[in-house]
């Protein structure tokens, strides 16, 4: 289903022959067939593998390390500790301080006399094998002096706590403040709450996930003479080499860095990881080749997580609906130290609270606490999944508080069609869109009235499967970013893209892209844009990526921002190969440049079709380079980086029909549809699998995941028998559509897609649950929605988690419903 | 160390294995079979799924020991050269993949679901993939791929070929 809106709001230069088209995928074929370029395939000459013994405790000293035994096992090259590294290894980088008093306490990539976590790396063995290094990791003795381990942030953050870190005062990284009232973007948030007729709070719980791409980190490093190339299942290669050189001390210039086949990141392997650091020190040392793949146990338990946070929300209204006021308090969990964005991640959702609302007050305050649990960073979404649950999960508070329709209580308060621009309390200017138009594709999508006519009957026969429907009506916030704004959040880099085209003598074309791929079809979907802006067949083109040596620079794929502004960078760079192809054309054509037109990749004279020279036909004649105009250059090679002005916003209505058996406390997806509006769309085949994909992820948070470490800080859900990656079985059919406002800040109009699902799909879900016991006195189900926690909340009342709050998991034994902004203090 | 000798894609190969390797170690070590993949170590994810004998077998759980004297095919052996198997060719039509690490392992359960039941409904495609976790697709379109696999392999008498493991 597709509605587009009047054609003069799309791109009007944008000639949609292959943009648009739903074009299969170029990289299966290698995919399909297994020819595939996975780090762990790679083999060097004499390559040695790496083995982490990692620790076994949340929290201690190491009082004895002992090593010897593990260097005379057989095959065994080395064997290095913390102590052997100490005063090169230097900390894994943090890359956003997002205040400026910030508490960093360092990373070491290996403890050196403490550790602080489960699964921090306490030695590495180095051996001819796979199996010889992980052997001899055994026979290393270690003894640790247990230190008191810190779990629980509302603990955590109290005076008195233990530290998770004795160099610090307290547990407490940062706090974070953003205030509408102080940076002019809206009204006095207290005064809003003071006057308010009708003021709902509650204390949500974000709880920890594991990214869990199915591809475990894998590393190798070559060695080739002082240069060294490494190969990573990373996301980000450009941003791991800047960071690995700045962490080794091994110049820039003399470390390259691959990312071949990538599978699966979901924010996961963006990343500097302890693994790399250790990889390169020790081919340095060593002068040989190394490479060192997770065990899957490994990476869920080392592998940073995402989410985890306490959200304490407050909203303000009038009796009649509309809101007055938001007031966000936030824990965010760190872990137990600072990796590349970890303490941006809730920054990142800063600024989406207010959703798609008119607020005309709002504050938000997050405190950035360390606990001894491995540290969380991106995940799908990265603080916006965390800021769309607390606000459309508030809203549906509200209107339970006002006996109002939750449809009607948005609808009169979102951004109207005709508004956009707008700018909202947050300070965001939101590009375009049409919250009505979507909502009402998504209603008849999802069957509504039918399913609220059942959900009717089955409510009054006292049906023990009772039914309800959610809504989550969002936005969230694309195409990071504009490098000043970036810079203006204290973010260590910019938010630019690069690209270049290289037209070859045969005339096929090789596109060079910053925004390294690791599932997302960039190789398809780039061809797309480079075909219609070149006018050379789709087949013609090459689609290079994720080689600092090939790609020299880049800022890599995260936040939703390849096709939006890495793909607005080869639009650049192909508008710069035109003009260039175009004076060759003219000296060729023995015409004037301005009596040229080009179309389908060709030159021809305005009123003389037929003849005219194709942009293939030049990058021959410019290799030969035999004949060409004075004063420029025999090339038509480009490139260019696009730097946005803006965000993009994607939004969208989510619709979730649930199933809830009151006496088992199981819950069924009965039908899930959802209409998103992701602006202009360059192939919709790959469009609708990111959006399936999002929706698995956003659906799985609220109803299967959760990282749980138990009272001693250990992992609990360290492998996939216990941390619930859904099967097929466990997800429903998904019924999407698309509206289409195109984005105004790029040539594109491209929004973003590839966290829409995963973002929007959380809240739809609970919502729904929600809405099908809330008669039966449920005003709120813990994530994930277990049976045993739905049971529990329908028959004890609560939100059904505190078994495992006050048995196993980090959230103490602290109430669940009651508390709100002022007991968080 | 054990000798084996195993049939692998058509190829024979006579080794020595400790006998603690794993059929999805040797069969990406000492093979360089390396479009089977290891996904995780609980036997949970199904991504180094391979067919042993003509059944589908997750690797990792399978020593190489234990397919001595057996016929293995893997993700490399079941394209008739240029020729995609029909579901190769409905993963690639029906976008059944994104990241595809969970790919060849998916498609080799879903050959052998297919020839169990060659006209599998949504609920026991659903059910047959059971074992075998994808991250990127949500499995819509991978339940649609396996349809559309299923009606060409029945056309095209392709279970039979299966069956037998005589791939090239």
């Amino acid at each position: 289903m597709t509605i587009t809106e009047d054609p003069s709001t799309t791109t009007p230069e944008a000639p949609a022959k292959e943009v648009g088209s739903a074009r299969l995928r170029k990289e299966d074929a290698r995919l399909i067939t297994g020819k595939t370029t996975w780090t762990d395939n790679m083999v060097l000459p004499g390559m040695l593998y790496m083995s982490v013994m990692r620790s076994p405790v949340a929290h201690a000293t190491i009082s004895n390390l002992d090593v010897s035994a593990a260097k005379d096992r057989p095959n065994v090259v080395a064997v290095y500790t913390g102590a052997d590294f100490a005063d090169e290894q230097g900390s894994i980088p943090c890359a956003w301080p997002v205040t400026p008093d910030m508490v960093n306490p360092g990373h070491p990539s290996i403890a050196v006399d403490s550790v602080n976590h489960v699964g921090e790396a306490v030695a590495i063995v180095i051996a001819r094998s796979r199996t010889a290094a992980v052997d001899a990791v055994e026979a290393i003795d270690v003894d640790y002096e247990p230190l008191p381990v810190v779990l629980d942030m509302e603990e955590a953050v109290k005076d008195g706590s233990a530290l998770v870190h004795d160099h610090t005062e307290s547990n407490t990284s940062y706090h974070f403040v953003f205030d509408a009232g102080e940076a002019g973007t809206g009204t006095d948030t207290d005064a809003a709450f003071d006057g308010a007729e009708v003021v709902v709070s509650r204390r949500f719980v974000q709880q920890r996930l594991i990214p869990a791409f199915m591809e475990p980190r894998s590393v190798v490093v070559g060695v080739q003479g002082d240069n060294f190339t490494l190969w990573s299942a990373t996301q980000i290669p450009h941003i791991l080499r800047v960071m690995a050189a700045l962490t080794t001390g091994i110049p820039e210039h003399k470390l390259r860095v691959i990312a071949p086949d990538v599978g699966g990141g979901f924010g996961g392997k963006l990343q500097v990881n302890p693994e790399e650091i250790l990889a390169l020190l020790v081919a340095r040392r060593l002068g040989k080749p190394i490479k060192w793949t997770e065990t899957r146990s490994e990476s869920l338990m080392t592998a940073h997580h995402g989410r985890d946070q306490i959200q304490f929300i407050d909203i303000a209204s009038d009796a009649a609906g509309h809101v007055k006021g938001l007031r966000v308090r936030l824990l965010a969990d760190m872990g137990a130290y600072l990796r590349l964005i970890t303490p941006g991640v809730p920054a990142l959702g800063a600024f989406m609270f207010p959703g798609i609302y008119k607020f005309p007050a709002y504050r938000f305050e997050c405190d950035g606490v360390f606990t001894n649990k491995v540290p969380t960073d991106a995940y799908r979404g990265a603080g916006r999944p965390e800021a769309t649950f607390a606000i459309e999960r508030i809203m549906d508070e509200l209107a339970v508080e006002l006996s109002m329709d939750p449809m009607e209580l948005r609808r009169k308060n979102w951004i109207n069609a005709e508004e956009f621009p707008f700018t909202t309390v947050a300070g965001l200017s939101y590009d375009s869109g049409d919250y009505e138009q979507a909502t009402q594709a998504a209603l008849e999508l999802l069957g509504y009235d039918e399913l609220r006519a059942e959900q009717k009957q089955r409510r009054d026969s006292n049906d023990p499967v009772q039914l309800g429907i959610g809504i989550s009506t969002f936005t969230e916030m694309c195409g990071l970013a504009p490098s000043r704004v970036l810079g203006s959040l204290a973010f260590g880099a910019g938010g630019w893209e690069q690209a270049s085209i290289r037209m070859l003598p045969t005339g096929k074309v090789e596109v060079i892209t910053g925004s390294t791929p690791h599932g997302q079809g960039h190789e398809t979907a780039w061809s797309q844009i480079a075909a219609d802006q070149l006018g050379v067949p789709f087949e013609d083109i090459e689609v290079l990526h994720g080689d600092t040596a090939i790609s020299s620079r880049g800022l890599d794929t995260y936040g939703s921002r390849s096709l939006v502004v890495g793909g607005t960078a080869v639009v650049k760079a192909a508008e710069k190969v035109v003009a260039k192809a175009r004076k060759i054309a003219a000296h060729l054509l023995e015409a004037s440049e301005d009596d040229l037109e080009f179309s389908g990749g060709k030159f021809s004279v305005k009123g003389t079709p037929g003849a005219g020279l194709g942009i293939q036909e030049i990058a021959l004649a410019i290799f030969a380079a035999h004949d060409y105009p004075e004063g420029i250059e025999p090339s038509i090679d480009a490139e260019a980086a696009f730097d946005p002005t803006n965000f993009s916003f994607p939004h969208g209505t989510h619709l979730c029909a649930m199933e809830v058996d009151t006496e088992t406390g199981f819950v069924k997806i009965r039908k899930y549809a959802c209409v998103d509006d992701i602006g202009n769309i360059v192939n919709p085949i790959i469009v609708e699998g990111q959006v399936h994909g999002g929706l698995a992820q956003g659906i799985s948070q609220a109803l299967y995941e959760e990282a749980i470490y138990d009272a001693d800080g250990n992992l609990t859900t360290g492998t996939f028998v216990d941390y619930l990656v859904p099967s097929a079985m466990d997800l429903p059919h998904f019924d999407t559509g698309n509206t289409t406002h195109a984005a105004t800040d790029n040539p594109l109009g491209a929004k973003g897609v590839g966290e829409a699902g995963c973002i929007a799909s959380t809240p739809a879900v609970v919502n729904a649950a929600l809405d099908a016991v809330r008669h039966l006195g449920v005003s709120d189900i813990r994530m994930p929605l277990t049976p045993e926690r739905v049971w529990r909340a329908i028959h004890e009342g609560g939100d059904g988690g505190d078994r495992v709050a006050a048995g196993s998991n980090a959230y103490g034994g602290a109430a669940t419903t009651e508390s709100g902004y002022e007991e968080a203090k | 160390m054990t000798q084996i000798n195993v049939r692998v894609d058509g190829g024979s190969y006579s080794d020595d294995v400790e006998p603690r390797t794993l059929l999805v170690h040797y069969l990406r070590e000492q093979l360089g079979k390396v479009g089977t993949v290891v996904g995780c170590d609980t036997s949970n994810c199904g991504a180094c799924t391979v067919h042993l004998d003509g059944e589908s077998v997750k690797s990792c759980t399978v020593l190489a020991v234990q397919a001595d004297g057996s016929e293995v095919t893997t993700i490399e052996g079941i394209a008739d050269g240029a020729t995609l198997h029909p579901m190769q060719k409905a993963f690639h039509e029906q976008h059944g993949l994104q990241c595809g690490y969970c790919t060849p392992g998916m498609i080799m359960a879903s050959i052998d679901l297919v020839k169990n039941n060659p006209n599998p409904t949504e609920h026991e495609i659903r059910e047959g993939i059971e074992g075998n976790l994808c991250r990127c697709t949500g499995y819509q379109n991978i339940v649609k791929a396996v349809q559309q696999a299923a009606g060409e392999m029945s056309s095209t008498g392709t279970h039979a070929v299966e069956t037998t493991g005589a791939q090239a």
